[in-house]
């Protein structure tokens, strides 16, 4: 029976695989964006955030590490999600000009 | 119910690989940011179905986020993209540490079962990176917005003091895996893990910039990998890998455009190796003005605009649009040689001239333009200066020899926009600036560019 080390173990080497392949297919005309909304997602940590507010056991201080961790995430996500838009919009072809 | 959540995890996940995936090119790319969005609100609500107590404390969080995030991401103007990116890795490392610190204080009850030694590493992990990208990125951003001097900022036995401060480091987090209990050490462990991440962004300075910010999205991604492994977490190792490969690779990149090594970067000062290498001697070069630019500029059929972020450091992307215009009109080919580490992070001089209404298909990179060079009749070179050095090419003594640079010495007329001779921010002499086939031309980027398109349509009807 596989542990939760050995499953997490696991998922980190083919999700590394899958993002080493994936990524270096990004055309570099996009590294920018493309580092703002990894930034986005990596503030996948407001989950973790999330639990450690609602554990029933949780202390007062840890809700404050834990507002804090949430706070910071969200905007992460918020302002990485739509800046990551925000440019990706800027970017055109000749054609759809005028 | 958990395995309800469970599966929204997956989809999650799912939607977070295939967002990276339409990255690839510009015309999926904001269905990609589409799908993480998705991925994001999944995980999120998935997350809640099963833990909302303490609700009030999640909203009024969720709710001080968005106030934030909404206006940095509308407000922030392109040239401020990276510094905004240095305060993003900032507080995503932030969130993961203290999540950290709170799961190791939380825990501390049933330690024997809820603190095994594999934990413990993740843990130790988690929170010593998300403590070093925290002040690191502070710092990158302090540099980047000019609060902090650019420069290099050396002192004796740097690398010295550094290797030890983290070996103790190191040396506490590895007695925390062994004794999870011993709790005293815990604060002296995340402080020297922040102090660590000053110490390392001290020495590094502005135009290694590109690769360091990469590096601290690496870390950044790591730590919330770390974070999965200690919640049993699948979905967040699975972004946190993600991102942690993305800047890993944005990091190689940017080190192979400067010919130089992780160890180089972060523990060589770049400053100290140049000082030797000024004391030229005064050699000929040849200027010309706008006007003489522009019937250059109007008797060629084929012209390619070298950007450098002295470019945007003038403002001057939307007068290069309205020469581009210009050019394109008169039926002349206009391209831009886009060097990877042009701008300040990976691939921001693409974001800066997309921004002044450039279509991308005439942004062209290094490998793809500089077969290009010989045949082309115009260079134009503004505001970049090491990266079309042909010394990296030839010059073996030269600090830049072996970077990869824009063959912009084959073109058959050079012109360079420069404010005077100085060498550039290496304080390296550029031999293309003397070349006979080079006409110099001197002053501020956004009044030239802007001097040269009022000379050409004077030039239509004559």
């Amino acid at each position: 029976m596989a542990s939760n080390l050995e499953i997490g173990l696991m998922v980190f080497m083919l999700a590394t695989f899958v993002g080493l392949e994936v990524i270096r297919k990004v055309s570099p005309l996009l590294h920018t964006p493309l580092m703002s909304l990894t930034n986005a997602i990596s503030a996948i940590s407001v989950v973790g955030a999330i639990l450690v507010i609602s554990n029933q056991e949780a202390t007062t201080f840890s809700k404050v590490l834990g507002f804090i961790a949430i706070t910071a995430a969200v905007t992460n996500i918020v302002s990485g999600f739509l800046i990551t838009d925000r440019m990706l919009k800027m970017f055109k072809k000749r054609e759809e000009k005028r | 119910m958990d395995s309800l959540v469970s599966y929204i995890y997956i989809i999650s996940g799912a939607l977070f690989i295939l967002s990276l995936k339409w990255m690839n090119s510009p015309a999926s790319a904001r269905r990609g940011v589409f799908a993480g969005e998705a991925g994001m609100l999944l995980a999120i609500g998935g997350t809640l179905i099963g833990h909302h107590q303490n609700w009030e404390w999640i909203l009024a969080a969720f709710f001080i986020g968005t106030a934030v995030g909404v206006p940095i991401a509308y407000i922030m103007p392109m040239t401020a993209v990276p510094q905004r990116t240095a305060m993003s890795h900032a507080c995503g490392a932030l969130a993961a540490a203290l999540v950290g610190t709170a799961e190791f204080y939380q825990r501390q009850a049933h330690a024997d079962t809820d603190l095994p030694a594999f934990v413990m590493v993740a843990l130790v992990i988690e929170t010593l990176l998300g403590f070093l990208t925290f002040t690191g990125s502070l710092m990158a951003m302090g540099k980047l917005q000019e609060i902090l001097p650019s420069r290099p900022m050396t002192y004796k036995n740097q690398n010295l003091i550094n290797a030890v401060l983290f070996a103790i480091a190191l040396a506490l987090g590895i007695r925390l895996i062994l004794v999870p209990t011993d709790t005293i050490l815990f604060p002296i462990f995340a402080g020297l893990s922040l102090v660590f991440g000053v110490l390392l962004i001290l020495p590094i300075g502005g135009a290694d910039m590109p690769t360091v910010i990469a590096l601290l999205n690496s870390y950044a991604g790591l730590s919330a990998c770390a974070m999965g492994f200690v919640l049993g977490n699948q979905l967040l190792v699975i972004a946190g890998a993600l991102d942690g490969s993305s800047g890993l690779i944005l990091s190689i990149i940017m080190c192979k455009a400067m010919n130089r090594s992780f160890t180089n970067v972060l523990f060589g000062a770049f400053g100290q190796i140049q000082t030797s290498a000024v004391a030229t001697e005064q050699r000929a070069y040849r200027s010309a003005s706008a006007e003489e630019a522009a019937s250059v500029l109007e008797a060629a059929s084929s012209v390619i605009i070298v950007p450098g972020y002295g470019l945007a450091v003038a403002q001057a992307q939307h007068k290069i649009r309205e020469l581009f215009d210009s050019l394109m009109k008169r039926g002349i080919d206009v391209k831009f040689a886009i060097h990877p580490v042009a701008g300040r992070m990976p691939g921001h001089m693409n974001v800066l001239l997309a921004e002044a209404d450039i279509p991308y298909d005439r942004l062209v990179e290094m490998d793809d333009i500089n077969g290009e060079f010989p045949q082309c009749d115009v260079a134009l070179v503004i505001g970049a200066n090491d990266v079309t050095n042909p010394s990296a090419r030839t010059d073996k003594n030269s600090p830049i020899y072996g970077m990869p640079i824009l063959d912009v010495d084959k073109a058959r007329t050079v012109m360079v926009i420069k404010r005077s001779m100085s060498p550039g921010f290496a304080g390296i002499d550029n031999d293309l600036y003397y070349m006979d086939k080079t006409l110099m031309l001197f002053g501020d980027a956004k009044a030239f560019v802007s001097e040269i398109v009022k000379e050409l349509p004077a030039r239509v009807g004559a």
